[in-house]
């Protein structure tokens, strides 16, 4: 049953890559489909009859890579944490995969996109599902290049295909890291296997890494390693930058890869190293204070941007500071939690903003729109519903995991959890008001858009909106019905081996024991940004532009993204160009063959030149080139008298 | 050793010279000729193919020592004899060569149209020297083919190639030339020591150290240039240029190989001491290799270039790999020069296809070539995949165990090494973006014609190849697993090198 799982997606994928061949798009829809829709299924019956339970399995497929000590096996591993992110991934793929049957009619490759869909999902379980860190190097990837593929969807277009290679570079730098921290760990526990590396971790806790003559613990390297390689799937700070690029991508796109799944991979890392992480307490440091940062720092560009995609794009970010914060305080019940309700919510958040793109012919930029509540009121009713469970009101998801997140920073009582709890309080006002900026500026208000369009605004037909609906339940209810299984008293239980917090720690216990006035707080916060951004955007616009223009500096830093592209462009992009240029000319060509072969065939020639101008032909200039010879012989002869 | 009761190696090493004699007999006019040529040709190579397979599957993997081994007489009596076979290190470039041969063929079916039959002569000749110099089991032997090599390659640029190709076709023969006249004079020096230039007995020898230097250094001449090393690489990205796309897939998929197979079979062996010595060395060179020349291929605007640059970095993880002196490390050095094989002769046929098309090799004359050849657009891509190390090609294993190598051998060349998969990321893709993705503005690039059946046949088996080695590349391993341990076991270093010393690179880096 794992197996199929993960390869119903890819037999689909494959059925709709001939599909697109044969240009039949009737054919690449029934394999799509049926593939990840009984993957779905699957999921549910398995997380149902063997997470729950607790039962745990590996199933073995083939042997990958086996050269001396290096054993990679193809194997599917199942466990409680993989049982969590394979119905996650399922579901919000198979709502996407409908989704998409609606949003992509008018386009002309539509197997293609589904193909690449399915292809996105197979990569996507093979991360989840990997028993050993190399096979998860293979979903990581894999998932890379899906998300590659479908952001660079519409090639035609230059900045789809520019977010494309952005995203697949930058991906790449956390990727080195991530590798990095594979050889590492081989070198260290002499497999790849995760078991193997789990029970080798506690006897390597004094071990060192030398590099360059420092000697550093060993395990806190591995861990940063992979760490970076989370921060680069997961866009936190410092490798963000393509995550908003990545919008260039078709709408249901953001929705599951750059919302609810891919990006989601490297908390999910995270998490599966805990055995591994809890030995290495720098690390979760790092983690900590780059999950919180991450989370503010997003926040404050979310609040100024007008694509209504990328809002959502850096509130994604900003969330996932949380999820990685949570980890980083040993909670990771908690940051799975927050994970599995921030797939629905978010997912439901970008599938709406399609609904208003799809609305408003293709149009994203939210000044453009408003006055269109009316008009899709089932659209409208979502965006709600995915606001609330983002801003964390009660009863709805976002409040039962976000909170659970603040809590255990709270509850960690360390420095740096609590300055990640003050940072998180600060964003979950940014989240708040962004997200009521957003409501307002896209569906109230005078409509700002041409007459044209605002005649052509339409709810989207049934086919779309049946996911946004099956969605916007989870968004409803997936946090009070995983309260108690995830985070609850009993956590342990349903976590399984999957998860290890170091018996000590009590962080999980002490979350639900933070004082009335800290459990409350949050709430407050988020009223108070949704009230503040109803007044502001809903009552008197023009405040909006006032208060801009009064603190220009910080909007303008807020608004160009605190200018980390320009900055990388300056640092990294340009100068590895120019530099190939200059030793390009420089280095190959002035040099190495300057005075290499051209150089030498050059004096070659002199040489030879020189030597066929002595044959002139005239008496006198051998005449001459005797007489120097003579009083050389003479003066040799004499000297050696 | 394993005698044959026939002998199949040398017979599937003349079989292309057979081929020479037929095209020799043909008569008619040159239309005529130029037709039979290509059969001819095409035939002789495929069979040869076949017999490479046959030799594979009675290829017993788990014998540690030389297979299918033939023996003549030549110098009587003076150590120096005529000998062949085959262990887990040569099998896999002999089936490269035979399998690369044919499809090369294939690739000039249209694009040469003057002197076919000379051409084709050139390509049998050319195969023909290729397994000889993999399979030779006499350092004479060997040195005889090893340069012998360049004389058809000299022809195939000199004469079919672009417009510099005459300064080209110079500079690749004199380049790799003068690094041979080096190894030549250490022959000669390992003969007067050791009385033979058996391969097997020479490795078996121990030669003094601090004569094991200077040999080392002579190999290193030759091999460097073939490999090719920073800094002698300059006339690689000039030949390639220069030479017709057969001639590059030829070139990059196994002429390169070479100097990675030499390093294996006679410097590893040979001079283990000098091996470690030099190691340092060869890892900075390598890593220079890697960086520099990945930032280069960053600012080319020709495709061939571009990807001629690439093979040097690629290269370059090869050559980290083998010094790195572990099972992953030359293991991973192997499977990466298999993969590049693959790859890259894949890569300059893709090309060839749009060469033949617009004759022009400018990045700028393409974009948007997807709407016209989307099949060319998926080949191009799991090429350009393959070659930046995806995981699920063969170009990630190589370069994965490259590095898991390396990182026990020094973890700062690791570290350097994996930039070279940033690099590699930004060049391919750059390319790939410019070239096959946009809109197609330019007339010519929209009324590009689809990929036709004879270069989907081209593109095909190698796409298979790369894919199913990518993930199940156990079956080349198992091939050359015992001759990769025997080498170490020789060696006498591996122990060394597993338990960490990390110490070695990390002074000649300067740190």
């Amino acid at each position: 049953m794992i197996s199929a799982i993960v390869f119903l997606p890819l037999l689909g994928a494959i059925g709709a890559g001939i599909a697109a061949l044969l240009k039949n798009d009737a054919l690449g829809y029934t394999f799509s489909l049926t593939g990840v829709l009984l993957s779905a299924l699957l999921g549910w019956i398995a997380f149902i009859t063997m997470a729950i339970p607790g039962i745990d399995q590996t199933v073995f497929l083939a042997t990958w890579i086996n050269v001396g000590a290096f054993q990679v096996d193809w194997a599917l591993r199942f466990d409680t944490l993989t049982a969590v992110m394979v119905i996650v991934v399922t579901t919000v793929s198979a709502m996407v995969h409908v989704y998409s049957v609606g949003y992509m009619s008018h386009d002309k490759s539509k197997p293609r996109f589904m193909a690449y869909l399915g292809l996105f999902t197979f990569a996507m379980l093979m991360l989840v599902t990997a028993d050993n860190l190399v096979q998860l190097f293979f979903g990581w990837e894999g998932v890379g290049v899906a998300s590659y593929l479908l952001i660079g969807f519409w090639y035609q277009r230059p900045s789809a295909h520019e977010a494309a290679m952005k995203a697949f570079v930058v991906n790449r730098v956390g990727d080195f890291g991530f590798a990095l921290g594979i050889f590492a760990l081989f070198h260290l526990t002499g497999s790849v296997q995760l078991d193997i590396i789990f029970q080798s971790v506690p006897d390597l806790i004094n071990s060192q890494i030398t590099i360059l003559g420092y000697a550093m613990p060993a395990l806190e390297v591995a861990g940063i390693l992979l760490f970076i390689g989370a921060m680069g799937k997961s866009a936190q700070l410092g490798l963000h930058t393509w995550l908003p690029d990545a919008m260039e991508g078709p709408t249901p796109v953001s929705a599951l890869i750059h919302a609810a799944t891919m990006v989601t991979a490297g908390v999910f890392l995270v998490c599966r190293l805990s055995p591994m992480l809890e030995y290495a307490p720098f690390t979760r440091d790092v983690i900590t204070v780059v999950g919180a940062l991450t989370a503010i720092f997003a926040a404050t560009i979310g609040l100024t941007q007008f694509d209504i995609k990328r809002v959502i794009a850096y509130s994604t970010c900003s969330q996932l500071g949380y999820m990685f914060f949570a980890a980083g305080v040993s909670a990771y019940p908690a940051a799975m939690f927050h994970l599995t309700t921030h797939a629905f919510f978010k997912a439901l958040l970008f599938l709406g903003a399609g609904s208003v793109i799809h609305a408003m012919s293709d149009e994203q930029d939210m000044r453009n729109m408003g006055g269109i509540w009316r008009k899709i009121p089932f659209t409208y009713a979502m965006m709600w519903i995915g606001s609330l469970a983002l801003a964390g009101i009660p009863f709805f998801a976002g409040y039962y995991s976000k909170d659970m997140i603040l809590e255990a920073a709270y509850a960690a009582h360390t420095p740096i959890g609590n300055f990640a709890w003050y940072l998180g309080i600060a964003a979950a006002f940014l989240t708040a008001f962004y997200s009521w900026r957003l409501i307002m500026m896209t569906f109230h208000g005078k409509p700002r858009a041409s007459a044209d369009v605002m005649s052509h605004v339409h709810e989207s037909p049934l086919v779309m909106t049946a996911p946004l609906f099956i969605l916007a339940i989870g968004a409803v209810l997936s946090g009070w019905m995983f309260y108690e299984l995830f985070v609850g008293h009993h956590w342990n239980e349903f976590w399984g081996r999957s998860i290890y917090i170091d018996p000590s720690n009590h962080i999980m216990e002490d979350a639900h024991h933070v004082p009335k006035w800290v459990k409350m707080l949050p709430l407050f916060v988020s009223l108070g940004g949704i009230g503040l951004a109803i007044v502001i955007y809903g009552m008197m616009p023009s405040v909006a532009t006032v208060i801009a223009t009064i603190f220009r500096p910080i909007h303008l830093l807020f608004y160009r993204k605190w200018y980390f592209d320009e900055l990388y462009n300056v640092i990294f992009v340009r100068p590895a160009v120019d530099i190939g240029r200059v030793l390009w000319m420089r280095g190959d060509k002035a040099t190495i063959d300057g005075f290499g072969p051209d150089g030498i065939s050059s004096s070659v020639r002199r040489f030879a030149g020189f030597c066929s101008r002595m044959q002139s032909g005239y008496v006198f200039h051998y005449a001459f080139a005797m007489l120097i010879g003579v009083i050389a012989l003479l003066a040799w002869y004499i000297r050696s008298l | 050793m394993e005698t044959t009761t026939w002998p199949v190696l040398t017979v599937l090493t003349f079989l292309p010279l057979i081929g020479v004699v037929f095209l020799l007999l043909i008569r008619g006019d040159e239309e005529v000729v130029s037709h039979n040529a290509r059969n001819v040709a095409l035939w002789v190579s495929s069979f040869t193919f076949l017999l490479s397979l046959v030799l594979l599957i009675n290829f017993d993997p788990s014998y540690d020592g030389y297979q299918f081994v033939d023996r003549g007489q030549w110098l009587v009596d003076d150590g120096i004899g005529f000998m062949m076979g085959v262990d887990g290190i040569s099998m896999p470039f002999i089936i490269l060569s035979a399998f690369l041969t044919p499809l090369a063929i294939l690739a000039s079916w249209q694009s040469v149209q003057h002197r076919v039959r000379e051409y084709m002569i050139a390509f049998l000749a050319l195969e023909t020297l290729m397994i000889g110099t993999f399979a030779a089991l006499d350092l004479v032997v060997f040195y005889l083919f090893f340069e012998a090599v360049l004389i058809p390659m000299f022809i195939i640029i000199g004469i079919w190639g672009g417009a510099r190709r005459v300064y080209s076709a110079f500079k690749f023969f004199l380049y790799t030339l003068a690094g041979s006249v080096l190894m030549l004079v250490a022959i000669l020096v390992m003969y007067n020591i050791a009385g033979t230039t058996n391969i097997p007995d020479l490795a078996a020898y121990a030669f003094d150290p601090d004569i094991q230097f200077w040999l080392f250094l002579a190999f290193f001449a030759s091999f460097a240039v073939k490999m090719p090393m920073w800094p002698v690489h300059t006339w690689l990205p000039d030949a390639h240029v220069e030479a017709p796309t057969a001639g590059s897939m030829i070139l990059a998929g196994v002429l390169l190989k070479m100097g990675g197979y030499g390093f294996l079979r006679f410097s590893l062996p040979m001079f283990p001491d000098a091996s470690v010595t030099f190691a340092p060395m060869i890892f900075v060179l390598s890593i220079i290799a890697i960086i520099y020349t990945s930032l280069v291929a960053l600012a080319q605007q020709d495709m061939k270039k571009l990807i001629a640059y690439s093979s040097v970095a690629h290269m370059g993880f090869v050559t980290v790999g083998i010094f790195s002196l572990n099972p992953q490390g030359i293991a991973g050095a192997m499977f990466q020069m298999i993969s590049h094989g693959l790859i890259s002769a894949a890569l300059f046929f893709a090309v060839g296809v749009i060469y033949d098309r617009l004759h022009t090799r400018d990045i700028d004359a393409y974009g948007g070539v997807a709407d016209a050849m989307p099949r060319y657009a998926v080949f191009f891509m799991i090429m350009m995949l393959g070659s930046v190390g995806l995981p699920g090609t063969t170009g990630f294993v190589g370069e994965f165990l490259v590095m898991v190598g390396a990182w026990q051998a020094n973890i700062v060349v690791a570290i350097f090494t994996a930039t070279g998969v940033i690099l590699g990321a930004t060049y391919m893709l750059w390319l790939y973006r410019r070239v096959v993705f946009g809109r197609a503005e330019k007339d010519e690039v929209i009324a590009l014609e689809p990929l036709n059946r004879r270069e989907i046949f081209i593109f095909a088996p190698i796409t298979v190849l790369v894919l199913w080695y990518g993930i199940f590349p156990a079956g080349i391993f198992e091939i050359m697993d015992v001759s990769i341990m025997s080498i170490l076991e020789q060696m006498n270093v591996a122990d060394i090198n597993i338990s960490g010393d990390n110490q070695i690179a990390t002074a000649a880096l300067g740190e």
